[in-house]
Formats: C-alpha cells, structure tokens, sequence
C-alpha cells in the first residue's frame, strides 16, 4: 500500500508558543514577565507570542555582552571564522523552518522564501572568511621617516548595539550582525519589532553552534523602548541605528553622543553582496611602533 | 535561661567560670538548634525585597561608608595601597557627595603604607593577622603577628580562629586565642573571621559566633575570601541574630562582617535588608556592620551614577583599584 502524503490532523491542537529572549547564553523571559503577539503579515493570523523585554533586559544583556567581550576578542580570528561557518552549517539544516518563519513574517513565496534562507546562508558564510583576513585589508605596515617598524591593525570596538532591520527579518538580521562580531566584537541586537520569529530561531542556532555565551544577545520587544536604553548606555561603545525609524534616528544619535559611541547608519540593498564598511565601521585602529633593530 | 547564665554582676569578664572545654561545650551545644531549612528560605524571601528611588540611593551610601576596601594578593605593593588608600578617601574623584569608605584592609607589612597615606582622616586602617588565611601557626607567632600591625599603626585587627581546634572540640583553646589576641590588640578593634565555609553547619556558625563574641571579639566576620562559598546569605542571617540574642543577653553589642563574593550593589542591598530585618536597625551604622570588598566599591558608585543621572554607567569610568 502507497504512503499517503501525512495530513494536518485537524483534532490535533496546535503548541501555542511563548518566546524568550537570549541573554548571556541563555534564554531567560523578560524580567518584566510581559510578553506580545506575533502575527503574521498577511490576513492577521497569531503566529506566537514573543518575550518583551524591558530596560532592565537591555541592561542584563550589556553586562553579558561585556563580560564576554573579553574571550571573544582575543579568540584567534580562525577560531571566529570557524564559529561564523558552523552557525551557516546550522542554519542550513534548519532551512525549512527559517523558510517557513520568514514566508509567515514577510508575507513572501515559499520560493522567495527559501532563496532568502540561502542568501543569509551565504551571508554568513561570506562573513566567516573575514575574521582572519580584515587586519590585511583595514591594517598594515605604515612608512615612517625614524629607526622605527610602524603598523596599524584593526581592534574591535567593544559591546555593539544593533537595531536589527525591520523589514528583514533573517537576512537584513544576518547581514547586520555578522559583521559587528566577526571582528570580535560583542552584540547586544534588538530584532524585529513585527518580525522577530527568525531571530529567535537564530538565537537557537547561535546557542549551539560554539559561539561562547554572550557574544550575541538577542532582545526582542519594542524597538523604540530598547534602542534609547542602548543608546544611552554608558557601556555600550558603538551603535548600530540601521533598524531604528527613520525619525528616531536623530535622537539615538544624541543619546550617544554623551559617551561618544560610535554610530552607524546604512540602509543597505540585502540582496548586493556587501562591502567590508560594517566591519570597519566597528573596529578601532591601533598603532605600535616598534624599533628597528640593528 | 542564657542571659542567667552570662550576666556577671561587674559586667565585665563574660567567661569567668567557663573557660574548660567541658563547660564551653554544656553553653554553646545547650544554644538553640538552627533550622537550616527555614534559615534559607528566609534569606531567599528577604532577598527579594524591592528597594527603590531614594531609599535605594540611600541604601548605596549607606554601603559605600560600610565598605573595607580589601586587597589581600601576594602581589600587593605599597604603591597598590596607596591608590586604595585615595579612592577609600575620595571613591568618585568627580563626585564629592559620595562618602568615604569604613576602612582599608591589608596585611600587616602594608599597614604603615597605608596609615601614612590615610593620616588622620576618617578612615581606618584594617589588618589580617595571626597567620591569616589559614591561622595554622603556633600562638607566638599569632601574636607577633598582631603585634606587628598593631605597632604600625593598625586600627582593627581581622583574626582567624583555628578551625581544625573549634571543629575537634577545643573550644577553650579558641577562647583562650582569642582572648589573648584581644589583649594584644591593645585599643585595636578584633574581628573574629569564622570562616564559616569550614564550619560545615549552621549550628557550628551559632556556636562559633557565641564563642568569639563571649571571647571578647568587637565583630564576627564570616570569612576570609580565600575558601568558597564565602560570605552567603544564610550565614549572615544566622550570625547577625547572635549578635542580636547576645545583646540581649549581655548587653555588649558586637557587629558584623561579611565578607567575600559581595560584587554588585544588589548583593550589598540584599544584605542591608537582612541586617534591618534580622539584628535591627542599630546595627545600619559602619561601627556595626561592615563589607569587605575590592570590586564592589565600582558597582556601588555605578548603581549610584544610574540613579542620579538615570542612564546605566560603564565600568570605563571608574578606577580599576
């Protein structure tokens, strides 16, 4: 007898899903215990409820980005690379449902869908080859008129804010983080307002994938609430404002300026194969001069 | 029943009659059991107290004057101490408003480092002694332990009780340590570090407590920060309602110490609600309770820089010592 195709089982009820944020390595619910709907671009439908986190959260999660900023930073960048390539590995073997999630969020083809998945895929892989070759590129040995060597290499910047893509949600995601901690930074990323299923699922993929606990925190709830905390934070050093309303930008900017956090803005087409720009813009550059010997 | 058998008419010498082992056992074994289980629980419902807005900046200032600022490492210099001299005067070099700390806690070879960096301000000079960490050392050399300190210049003596004597049952060998370090001290202050992560039992802690207290000890401190678990909620609750049944019951007040794994300004505050809620409110005051820390000094005057200025500080803008 021939296999029938497995059917919805109509009398069966769906797992209604509650979210959680991912602090530090773990998923802990917002302090604040609220949570809100997510629903689903076209027609409506509850598609979970996601954790909404609160001020206190975004701080949690600035202490776990810097405590983990350390280990991060001084792990060697093939080490890094490596970690970038086995969290594409990982998402490539849960294509279907980060296919399903973005087609639910965004509204698109499963056909889009799937192509979307690939591309973050391959976002990520494009990534994971930089760690190992930015310092070539962004760095170098300088001319100097005295007995001296002279280099410059890039040095990541600290803990990075990231206010993810609205509309994008896996590969406007990928796309903004991958750069901040490829270069050893450590993220602290506020996801989609509408649109955060895929970063929680990615945050599952980074949970498991050796990339140490902290390195990425991922916040989910209300943008404008978590990017002026962020913002204003005095242990945040640079932010990523890409993801932010085009009239809040402005005043984020401001917020930052009071520890002078470097602030970066670039509406980037997703599909274009990037430039090396959102890695450099979260570097610092560090110069030793060193004698020459006889 | 206890204060009956305490009360000496002079007020003065607590252990006349019971110095024997045999006699030291019949009043610390004959002290009320601890209920361990309702000990933790209590700690743990207490440690989710919300304290807020101006009680909470109170609360931070109230933990920075409470602060020994601490560094007991091999690798201490006298340069070392004399930046934790400064900041223990002046913690917030941009903020005058924040007060000084209790005092400074070194070994004894640092103490006139750091009494000549002090002077005459407000803040003590603390020293480890007898043989600190482990106290395993003939009482001679104890002795000439706190003697050093004292000579230079210490203000308060931290002592550690032998605990492989107390654990086997020589109470009166412990009296007798720690009476005669008292006697060393001269006006000194003693604290008596129990180090209560060896003690095994809460009810140990009580009797440790008792003993240290009848022995003269001007504070109980829990631990020396050498051994894990250091200071923890439920030993703090247990020793500050000794010090307040022996209060009670002698009418001496003796204060206490936590010290060890106190970081952040939420484990400080937790402890300052178990003081308010266990000892009372007399012992809020830097004379009666104290904090030894290094790290926690930064997150107080962080917590402290969120609450006037409503934005989370980074640890960037604090000294690191």
């Amino acid at each position: 007898m021939p296999d029938k195709p497995a059917q919805p089982d109509a009398a069966r009820l769906a797992v209604r899903k509650t979210y959680k944020l991912y602090v530090g390595g773990a998923f802990p619910r917002s302090e604040s215990g609220r949570s809100y709907q997510v629903r689903a671009a076209k027609g409506g439908e509850l598609l979970a409820f996601a954790a909404q986190a609160s001020r206190k959260d975004a701080r949690d999660a600035v202490e776990a980005a810097r405590a983990a900023f350390g280990a991060w930073s001084s792990a060697t960048a093939y080490n890094r690379g490596q970690v970038l390539y086995r969290a594409a590995e990982m998402i490539e073997g849960r294509a279907g449902q980060f296919a399903g999630e973005i087609l639910a969020a965004e509204g698109m083809s499963m056909t889009a869908a799937r192509r979307t998945v690939a591309a973050a895929i391959d976002r990520l892989v494009w990534y994971a080859g930089w760690p190992d070759k930015v310092a070539q590129v962004a760095g170098g040995a300088n001319q100097v008129a005295g007995p001296y060597f002279n280099f410059s290499v890039p040095e990541p910047t600290g803990v990075v804010a990231v206010i993810a893509p609205a509309e994008s949600s896996l590969l406007g995601l990928v796309s903004v983080v991958a750069p901040v901690i490829a270069t050893g930074n450590a993220a602290v990323v506020v996801a989609s307002e509408e649109r955060p299923l895929p970063a929680i699922t990615l945050s599952e993929v980074l949970a498991t994938c050796d990339l140490p606990g902290g390195v990425v925190n991922m916040l989910t709830g209300r943008t404008g609430e978590l990017a002026a905390v962020l913002a204003g934070h005095f242990d945040v050093n640079a932010i990523d404002i890409t993801g932010a309303a085009a009239g809040s930008r402005a005043e984020l900017a401001r917020l930052a300026a009071a520890n002078v956090k470097r602030v970066f803005l670039g509406e980037d087409d997703w599909a274009e194969t990037p430039t090396p720009r959102r890695m450099l813009a979260f570097t610092e550059t560090k110069t030793v001069w060193h004698p020459v010997g006889s | 029943m206890l204060s009956s058998q305490l009360r000496s008419p002079q007020g003065g010498d607590w252990l006349a009659g019971v110095s024997s082992d045999a006699a030291l056992r019949q009043l610390l074994h004959g002290l009320p059991g601890v209920d361990q289980v309702g000990v933790h629980a209590r700690a743990a419902a207490l440690a989710t107290r919300s304290i807020k807005k101006e009680a909470k900046l109170a609360a931070l200032d109230l933990a920075v004057t409470m602060v020994d600022l601490t560094t007991l490492e091999g690798a201490d210099t006298p340069g070392k101490v004399r930046s934790l001299c400064a900041k223990a005067m002046r913690p917030d070099p941009a903020d005058a408003a924040v007060p000084p700390v209790a005092a400074v806690c070194v070994y004894p070879d640092l103490v006139a480092a750091a009494k000549a960096e002090l002077g005459r301000g407000t803040v003590a000079v603390a020293s480890v002694a007898t043989a600190f960490p482990s106290g395993r050392a003939s009482l001679k050399v104890k002795l000439a332990d706190v003697a050093d300190a004292v000579d230079a210049g210490a203000d308060e003596i931290d002592m550690v009780i032998d605990r492989g004597a107390f654990l086997a049952g020589r109470y009166g060998q412990v009296c007798e340590e720690i009476r005669a370090v008292k006697e060393a001290c001269g006006p000194a202050h003693l604290k008596v570090i129990l180090e209560t992560a060896e003690l095994a039992t809460l009810d140990n802690v009580v009797r440790a407590s008792w003993l240290a207290m009848l022995a003269g000890a001007d504070f109980i401190k829990t631990s020396t920060g050498k051994v894990s678990p250091a200071a923890t909620p439920p030993v703090a609750l247990v020793m500050l309602a000794a010090v307040r049944d022996f209060e009670q019951a002698s009418g001496r007040l003796v204060g206490v110490k936590v010290a060890g794994g106190i970081r952040t300004a939420k484990d400080a505050i937790r402890y300052l609600v178990l003081v308010n809620e266990t000892a009372g409110r007399t012992w809020l005051a830097p004379g009666l309770f104290r904090i030894g820390a290094s790290s926690l000094l930064n997150d107080l005057l962080r917590q402290r820089g969120k609450q006037l200025s409503g934005r989370y500080q980074g640890q960037d803008y604090f000294t690191l010592d």
